[in-house]
């Protein structure tokens, strides 16, 4: 019997607990809780979701469970190209476009940035090798409030503050601990002897990283591809303080659209946005499960 | 003949790799250790609006602790400590323990449970903020359906704020907890399952005494992560309740964003992220230091 064969594709082997009772209260118990739970999860997203449809009118009698009488995506059409910040309406799609920009480049140069110096401090590991990749660590688990300010200063002073350039070499930046440690933690399992055979058959320092150890980073640029490019696209911080007027990625706009409005909430409008705003990460999560799994552990069980 | 992996040839050999790293080590000890070590200076001077060099010692710092709001912020830390990080570790190790359980449709609830860890906590705070809205969230809903009396408005109350924002928290990190806890139960031996059914022991009994303490790295692990995601806490707040209603939601992080950004007193802002600075290097060097002598001989990272 092939009991389960999708089990084995978990992000581990199948369990080797116990074995499963025959059909038990217990069994019963427990599909109730795991049913309650995936209730909870769920529920903000149907809402969202009901609601983003609805018209207004069916909005204010407050039934937010309710699904709506009729698809209506004139909210949907609002949200994208009409919804109003105070001074201006241009629709979410401007954040949109604004986080493509601001998000593909980050992405790109921090992974291969990552890739390129964990390459470095696995293999070369130059003099003080591990003094710098210590403070790079230990860099990753301080807030970002403690280094923002100076930063910002920095920035002026070199007029990179408030331009596409410096926002994406801020993202850039502050990745590094995340990229730099998972690449590094992914080298140190590949043999050494290979690297030395290379070395020995006059492989140069540029080469050995191009045509030998990336080619053999293919399923880490993926994992850590993911996981910067749902990291960048959902932060809102750096985006805030150093994207300027002009480059405000979406989840900052979302935040100014629906926080500070005036007059009429317009909340299936607004729901239509903030779903909008979860759909290029949650759709990155759906495609790539199973990366992005990888990517969530990699990156948090650290070192 | 093999050389040793890690003496390899003589280090001047090394020069292009060096080179190369040369612009790591700037930004390290520049925009790393330099800006950290420029905000804690910031923190001794009698900066405002703009930094300056006038020395004031502690005076930023006594101040700090003298201001309601920042005691309100670290109270509502400690709040989150233990609603938010022990929610969560329940919570998960529920769910992962469920999971464990050779169940249907595993994946799929997987999915399900983890999701909200893919989304931005701008998003998670408006979402909770709609739901938590009495006029039109879930108390007006169940109100509805004829239970007039039910009421769910705890943003709207300074006392009960605090754990909306703890409920919001749970549903976005529970997910990863799970995962974490899930990869550590697949860890435990076969052989530790099977002696504690042979020797009768009841199923609770089992997890409570056996699993549990196999568990302690993953949940130690777990714990660490949600304890620093409160200390970055605040784009949710942001998001959520914006600090309110007054000032019953501040955390340290949105404190000290608003000293340097809104308010215009970076003394007092430097002065906050200093005190988490130390409070967080208090946490993780010694986690770090930890983990690395449990890997035996090899030098702390």
């Amino acid at each position: 019997m092939t009991a389960r064969p999708r089990a084995a594709r978990g992000i581990t082997r199948e369990a080797e607990g116990p074995r499963p009772f025959r059909v038990e209260p217990g069994r019963i118990g427990l599909y109730l809780f795991l049913a309650v739970a995936a209730a909870f999860f769920i529920l903000p997203l149907y809402v969202m979701l009901a609601t983003s449809f609805k018209s207004l009118d069916e909005v204010r009698l407050a039934q937010i469970f309710a699904l709506p009488h009729t698809l209506d995506i004139s909210a949907w059409i609002a949200a994208w190209t009409s919804d109003c910040e105070p001074g201006q309406c241009f629709g979410i799609s401007a954040g949109f476009w604004n986080s493509v920009k601001i998000t593909v480049p980050s992405t790109a140069i921090s992974v291969l940035l990552g890739a390129f110096v964990g390459y470095i401090l696995s293999f070369w590991r130059p003099k003080g090798a591990d003094t710098l990749f210590a403070i790079i660590v230990l860099a990753g688990f301080i807030p970002l409030q403690v280094f923002v300010y100076p930063v910002v200063r920095a920035f002026a002073w070199l007029n990179l503050y408030g331009t596409l350039s410096g926002i994406v070499l801020v993202h850039v930046i502050f990745s590094l601990p995340l990229t730099v440690l998972l690449f590094r933690n992914y080298y140190a399992a590949i043999p050494h002897d290979l690297f030395q055979a290379a070395r020995i058959d006059g492989a140069g320092f540029l080469r050995i990283f191009w045509s030998l150890m990336l080619p053999m980073t293919g399923p880490m640029l993926v994992v850590a591809g993911i996981l910067q490019f749902t990291g960048i696209w959902n932060d809102f911080l750096l985006g805030l303080v150093f994207a300027g007027r002009e480059n405000l990625p979406m989840t900052v706009q979302l935040n100014n659209t629906v926080n500070v409005t005036f007059g009429e909430v317009r909340y299936n409008v607004n729901m239509a946005a903030t779903l909008l705003t979860a759909a290029v990460p949650l759709a990155a999560y759906f495609v790539s499960g199973r990366w992005f799994v990888r990517g969530i552990t990699a990156g948090a069980v650290k070192g | 003949m093999k050389t040793s992996p890690r003496n390899g040839p003589p280090r001047f050999r090394h020069w292009p790799a060096a080179l190369a790293l040369s612009p790591v080590w700037a930004i390290a000890l520049l925009l790393f250790v330099g800006t950290a070590g420029y905000t804690v200076y910031l923190s001794f001077t009698a900066s405002r609006m703009m930094p300056v060099n006038e020395f004031v010692g502690f005076e930023h710092y006594i101040k700090l602790f003298g201001t309601r709001r920042w005691n309100t912020s670290l109270a509502n830390m400690g709040i989150l400590c233990v609603t938010y990080v022990l929610g969560c570790l329940v919570l998960g190790f529920l769910l992962a323990a469920a999971l464990d359980r050779k169940v249907r449709f595993e994946n799929t609830l997987r999915t399900i449970f983890l999701y909200p860890q893919a989304v931005s906590f701008v998003v998670t705070g408006l979402v909770w903020q709609w739901l938590m809205n009495p006029g039109l969230g879930i108390q007006a809903a169940v109100q509805g359906w004829g239970w007039e009396s039910f009421t769910f408005d705890w943003t709207q109350h300074r006392g009960t704020a605090i754990y909306a924002v703890a409920i919001a928290g749970l549903w976005q990190g529970a997910g990863l907890t799970m995962i974490l806890l899930l990869a550590g139960l697949r860890g435990i031996d076969h052989s530790l399952w099977q002696a504690a059914r042979v020797e009768g022991i009841p199923l609770w009994r089992t997890y409570v005494s056996v699993i549990l303490p196999e568990l302690t790295p993953a949940i130690a692990t777990a714990a660490t992560l949600l304890f620093m995601g409160i200390v970055r806490t605040y784009d949710l707040i942001v998001a959520m309740t914006n600090g309110g209603p007054g000032s019953a939601t501040e955390l340290p992080a949105k404190f000290i964003m608003d000293n340097l950004f809104d308010r215009m007193n970076i003394g007092a802002a430097t002065a906050g992220a200093s005190v988490m600075l130390i409070s967080v290097m208090a946490v993780i060097v010694p986690v770090l230091y930890i983990r690395a002598l449990r890997k035996g001989g090899r030098k702390p990272v």
